[in-house]
This record gives structure tokens, sequence and C-alpha cells, in this order.
């Protein structure tokens, strides 16, 4: 006897709940917004994404919790460095989320494969770091923007550097993957000095005190090297501990940077590198960024925050655009186009693929800060620079 | 004249001494894991992929104890011991029951392990990764030969890994645990018949080589970065090492150890060089790195392939 009624019951409320449920959301819909964001949150490369996430919060408490007015959700996903998880994520996102917009990840590859995934749903992705080449030519998309750069412009920016202060034999390292090389590729586009050697090390090696001999014994008059995350701290802090700091300069990108830095200390200072911003960057944007930040989860933000920040500011300043409409998508893009907001590295434009048009700047580790270390802005290497593949992209507005 | 002929060939040698020594330095931070390892697996024939969490705990535990006591010697004292009762207390509460099951449940328990203590540093410590100190004098470097200088903490390194390799060869050999370390190894059901406490054992030899690969993270320290999961990055090696020397046995660790930390080393830096006189240089540019990180596997298989039990069987 239980049983049938149960099972009418069952029956009843599976039949009614969702509707409702629909109902209530599509009514909800209205005054709030959901922005998905995707990031790494787990194993060692976890702490980028508390840098991106601790962003978001704070850009949201800048905004007095409302984006673009409305009452905003963010929904997080860990994409553990996995393109397939990140797939996976954006479809739970756009499927059971409903989220109108997404935003974040940090991995070329993962970018590359959740692009498809969200402009396929008509769906706008914000990127707030990684920067893929083909998204920047000829896979570039008009629901598709980046707060970052292209992968390429700063190892340019180091090129360039390197060029003009007449450097004559530079001795290259970097791990042996696509990044790797496509790093080394942007060097060469503005160095065009002796390169002494180009070496390629195995993915999360640990070990670089081979590789080191083999350097000092070179006797080159500068180093580049690219050496992200843990690869970073241990690379640096082996080519102090060798004694080459004072004798051979390192230039890096993507190497010496604040998720790295407590690491590192000491040990980092004296050393180059080439990016868009720094913390200590002289904009009232930028400055109240990181004053704020500090305050509140005291530490000392990266660019990858900063770019996160930016990436809530910028949808922030589309939803104000269009008035809280956006499911227009067509109003959305020619809102996000225009930049319209205060961003950390003073105002910018989009270039055609919806790439900031922005300066680099030399970079110098000098002592001082709560880690022994700080980066601090040297000069200005490149202004309004334009990445190598905009004209590969075939979009017009 | 004839000196500025010899000039380069002394270059050349005195590099090449040079990374013999990274290499012996490599070797012996492989040794001080797999022989741990090694006894693990050789005599209580429990696969242990959580090993790299041990390095990992001893890596961590040095540097809040060192911050803590403000002593990096203080640090190091508590973090071996740290290590050594972390063993202990996961030998007892985990690996025990695990002797009687088969090599799969034991890798799906101890890769468990792994996930539990990455993600306990990481709520802990935080995800990034953590300076670790180290006093002035262990800073600085030294010159070996006329042209050829080197960082002292790795030769501390080195130092510290042949003496416990000399101390270990001593207490397997000459003492009564050796004595019963060697007979579990060889047989085990007969040392437990004869009416040696083999739980007592076995939680000693865990928590002993529990200790050993805390060692090598502490001192993996200063030089790698101490991040969660920097255990299973120097992880694979070990297994390497364990694999050519022959599982159970210290001295084939030992051998193994330094022939890997070579070859691996040698391989980095000379074999782009070498391949690039008989090859064309673009191929070999290509070819040499990946070539380099594969020759340590290619010389597990070609061991394998001549001496399947590895170069020092424990059991005859």
């Amino acid at each position: 006897m239980i049983k049938p009624i149960l099972a009418g019951v069952l029956a009843a409320s599976v039949a009614f709940s969702p509707m409702a449920a629909a109902q209530q959301q599509a009514a909800a819909q209205q005054q709030k917004l959901k922005i998905g964001f995707i990031t790494t949150m787990s194993g060692p490369q976890g702490i980028i994404g508390k840098h991106m996430k601790d962003s978001v919060e704070l850009a949201l408490e800048h905004l007095g919790g409302k984006v673009g007015g409305l009452p905003v959700e963010i929904v997080y996903g860990d994409d553990q460095t996995k393109p397939d998880v990140g797939v996976q994520l954006a479809n739970d996102m756009i499927k059971r989320d409903q989220v109108d917009i997404m935003a974040g990840i940090i991995w070329s590859n993962v970018m590359m494969a959740v692009v498809p995934v969200v402009t396929g749903a008509g769906k706008i992705m914000v990127g707030t770091n990684a920067g893929a080449s083909p998204l920047a030519g000829n896979q570039c998309n008009e629901l598709y923007f980046s707060t970052s750069w292209n992968n390429d412009q700063s190892p340019e920016a180091m090129g360039k550097f390197l060029q003009d202060s007449g450097v004559k034999d530079l001795y290259v390292l970097a791990p042996n993957y696509q990044a790797g090389k496509d790093m080394v590729a942007g060097l060469k586009r503005y160095y065009k000095g002796n390169i002494v050697d180009e070496v390629y090390t195995k993915l999360g090696q640990q070990d670089y005190q081979a590789e080191i001999t083999q350097l000092r014994a070179k006797n080159p008059k500068a180093v580049f090297a690219f050496y992200p995350g843990g690869m970073g701290v241990q690379f640096v802090r082996q080519y102090h501990q060798a004694g080459l700091r004072e004798r051979i300069p390192l230039y890096t990108v993507f190497t010496v940077d604040e998720t790295t830095l407590p690491a590192i200390k000491e040990a980092a200072v004296g050393q180059y590198e080439a990016r868009f911003w720094s913390p200590d960057m002289d904009t009232p944007a930028s400055k109240k960024y990181v004053g704020d930040f500090r305050k509140k989860f005291g530490y000392t933000p990266s660019f990858y925050g900063a770019q996160s920040y930016e990436g809530v500011l910028l949808i922030d300043s589309a939803v104000k655009a269009v008035k809280g409409n956006v499911k227009d998508t067509k109003a959305m893009v020619s809102a996000l186009r225009k930049a319209d907001y205060d961003s950390i590295r003073g105002r910018y434009q989009f270039n055609v693929n919806h790439h900031p048009i922005q300066s680099f700047y030399l970079l110098k580790a000098v002592k001082g800060g709560q880690d022994g270390a700080e980066m601090k802005i040297e000069k200005k290497i490149f202004d309004h620079h334009k990445d190598a593949y905009y004209q590969e992209c075939r979009m017009k507005w | 004249m004839q000196r500025a002929r010899l000039a380069p060939f002394f270059m050349t040698l005195i590099l090449f001494f040079e990374q013999l020594l990274n290499g012996v330095q490599l070797g012996v931070m492989l040794f001080l894991m797999a022989a741990g390892l090694t006894l693990v697996l050789g005599i209580m024939n429990l696969v242990n992929l959580a090993h790299g969490s041990l390095y990992m705990v001893g890596a961590y535990l040095t540097i809040a104890a060192a911050q803590w006591t403000g002593s990096y010697w203080l640090g190091v004292l508590l973090g071996l011991a740290g290590a050594l009762v972390v063993g202990m207390i996961v030998e007892v509460v985990t690996l025990r029951a695990l002797y009687a099951r088969d090599h799969l449940d034991q890798v799906l328990a101890t890769f468990g392990l792994i996930l539990f203590f990455n993600e306990l540093v990481a709520m802990i410590w935080g995800r990034a990764s953590l300076y670790s100190s180290l006093p002035a004098w262990l800073q600085g470097h030294v010159e070996l030969l006329p042209g050829s200088i080197y960082p002292v903490y790795r030769l501390v390194i080195i130092a510290v890994g042949l003496a416990v390799a000399a101390l270990l060869w001593y207490v397997v050999t000459r003492t009564r645990l050796g004595m019963l370390i060697r007979a579990g190894a060889s047989n085990r059901t007969m040392v437990a018949a004869l009416g040696v406490n083999i739980r007592l054992l076995y939680t000693v030899v865990f928590g002993f080589g529990a200790a050993l690969a805390g060692l090598a993270g502490l001192m993996a320290g200063p030089i790698y970065s101490v991040q969660p999961g920097m255990g299973e990055l120097i992880l694979i090696q070990v297994f390497v090492v364990i694999v050519i020397g022959g599982i159970g046995s210290i001295r084939g660790a030992l051998v193994g150890a330094l022939i890997v930390g070579i070859v691996d080393t040698l391989g980095r830096a000379f074999l782009k060089p070498l391949l690039g006189s008989v090859i064309s240089p673009p191929a070999a540019e290509a070819a040499g790195p990946a070539l380099a990180s594969m020759l340590i596997y290619l010389l597990m298989a070609v061991v394998l392939a001549v001496r399947p039990a590895g170069l020092f069987p424990a059991r005859g």
C-alpha cells in the first residue's frame, strides 16, 4: 500500500518541482547575473587560482556586491590544469548552472578546449590569463575577450630590451614543451644578436645544476629563461646558489612574480622580468587594487590576480552599458569592445582580435617588501604594443 | 705553446669532473629516498607510493620547526624526528592492514595517502611554494679546481648522503637489527617462525625509511621548490633506481642511485653536443633533450632485459 502512494508522491514531485524551479529561475534571472569562473585551485598550481579567486572577490567588494547593478553569483570551477576537466566544467556551468557569461582560465591548452564550448553555446568568454596565439589570430572569435595578453608579447618585450641594450651573446633556457618554444620564438622576433645555445629541459625538472654548469662554461653575456611556477623557484634559486647572479645577468618571463617571490626571496634580487603590469604601477586603479588586496588578504597580488580583477570590472562595464539586459549578446559584445573601465594598467583599447593594445615594461627584483624582494618597474619597453597575430584575425568592427 | 693547446682539453676535463660531481649529488639524493623504499618493498613486500609524501613531510616540518624555533639545526632535528614519527603512525594506522592484500590494493591505498598528505599540507601551509632558509656558511661556494666553483651546500649533500650510506652499511651488515632486516628480506615466514616480532620490525624499518625520506626532503628544501606534490616529482626516478639496483638491496639502491644520477646528469649535459657531431645540428637540437630525458628509462629497460632481478638482487 505504501509503495504506490510513495511512488505517486515521487512522480508528482518529479513532475512539478523542476518546472516550478525553472519558472523561479527564469524569474530570478531577470535580476541576477551568473558568472562561471574557471581556474586551477588544486595541485601545485592552485596558488595561481587562489590569487585569481581572491581578486574576483575583491572586485565584487569594490563593486558593492553587484556587477553592472545586478546581484551576482560567481560559480567557481577547478580545472586541475586539464583541458577535458575544463570542458566538462564549462558544459556544467552553461547547461546546469545557466551562467550568463564565462571567465577565467590560466592555461592555453585548457582555453583552446573551452572556448569552442562556450562560444558554441552563444555565451561570452572573458579570458583572464591564457594567451593562446590561435585565439589572437585565425581562430579569434566575436565572443572571446582577453584581459591579459598574447603569450608571445612578454618575451617579445624582453627580446626588444636585450636587442636595444646591445647584448651580444645570449644563452637561452626553457622547458621542452609548446609554450617553451613559443616564448623563445617571441624572443627571437626582436632579439637579433648571437644565441650561444638554446637548451630545452624536461617539463617539471627539479635540478638545473647540470644546465647551470654547462651555461657557466660557455660564459655568455646574458641568460634568457622561461620557467613558470615551481620550476622557476628551483631554477632561480639554483642560479643564485651557483654564484652566477653577480656574473651573468638573468632575464626571464613568467618566472619570478608575486606567486613565486615568497619562496625565492632574496635569491631573486637582481632578476629582470618583462611584463605589462607590476604591483608598483603608478595608476590610481592599480594602487587601489593592490592596497585593498594587501589589506584584505595579507599578501601582494600577482598579474594573474590583476587580470581576473579586471575581468570582473570589464564585465561590469558591459552589463551597465546594456542596462542589465545581458541576453542581448550583440549589445554586450559592442559594450565589451569599448573596455570602458578604469584599468590597473591605465586605459587601453582592444585590438580587432579582442586582445588589449598595451605597454610592456622591464621589471627588476629589488630588496624590500614583506618577501624580502619585490618587483619594481624599471622602464617602458613597448608602448601600445600589438600582438603578432592580429592581422590573421578576420573580425571586422 | 703546449699549454695553450692543452688548455681547451683541461677545460673540458674540468667541466666533465664538475658534471660528474653534479651526478653524484643527484644520485645521493635519490639514494636517501631509494634506501627506505627498497627496504619496505623488499622486506615488507609493500608497494608504497606514499614514500614521496614522507619526503614532502620532512621538508615542510623542517621549515615549520626552523621558523618556530628560529634555529636551522633544531629545524633539521625536529624535521627528521617528525618524519620518523609520521612514518610510524602511517605504518601502524594504515599500512598494517595492507600487508596481506595484493599489490593493487596497496597501490590504491598508498595513492590515497598521497592525496591525503598533499591536501593536508596545502590546508596547513597553503599552496604556494615555501621559502627554506640556510645558515650563511652553507650558502657560499668554493673553488674546487681552478675555474670550477661549486656550491658548498651541494658538497654537504654529497657528504651527508655518503655518510648515511656508510652508516646504513654498518647497521645492515654489523648489527642485530641489520641481521633481522636481511633475514626478513630473504625469508619473511622463517623469520616470523623463529619468534622475531615481525610487526615491530616492520614498524621500525618503515619509520627508518620515512626518516631517510624526510632527510632527503629537508635537504631538497633549499634547492628545490617546497610545495604540495613535490614528492611525486622525484618518486618515479626513485622507482627506477630500485628496479635497477634490485628490490630490497641497500647496496643496489646506492649503486643504482649513483648510476641514475650520473647517467641523467651527463645525458642532459653532453648528449646534445655529442649527437651534434654525429647527426645534423638541427636534428640533434630536437633529439638531444628528448633522448636525455628518456635515458634513465632506457637504462632501466636494458637492466631488466639483462638482469631481470636488478644488479644486486636481495634474494638469491
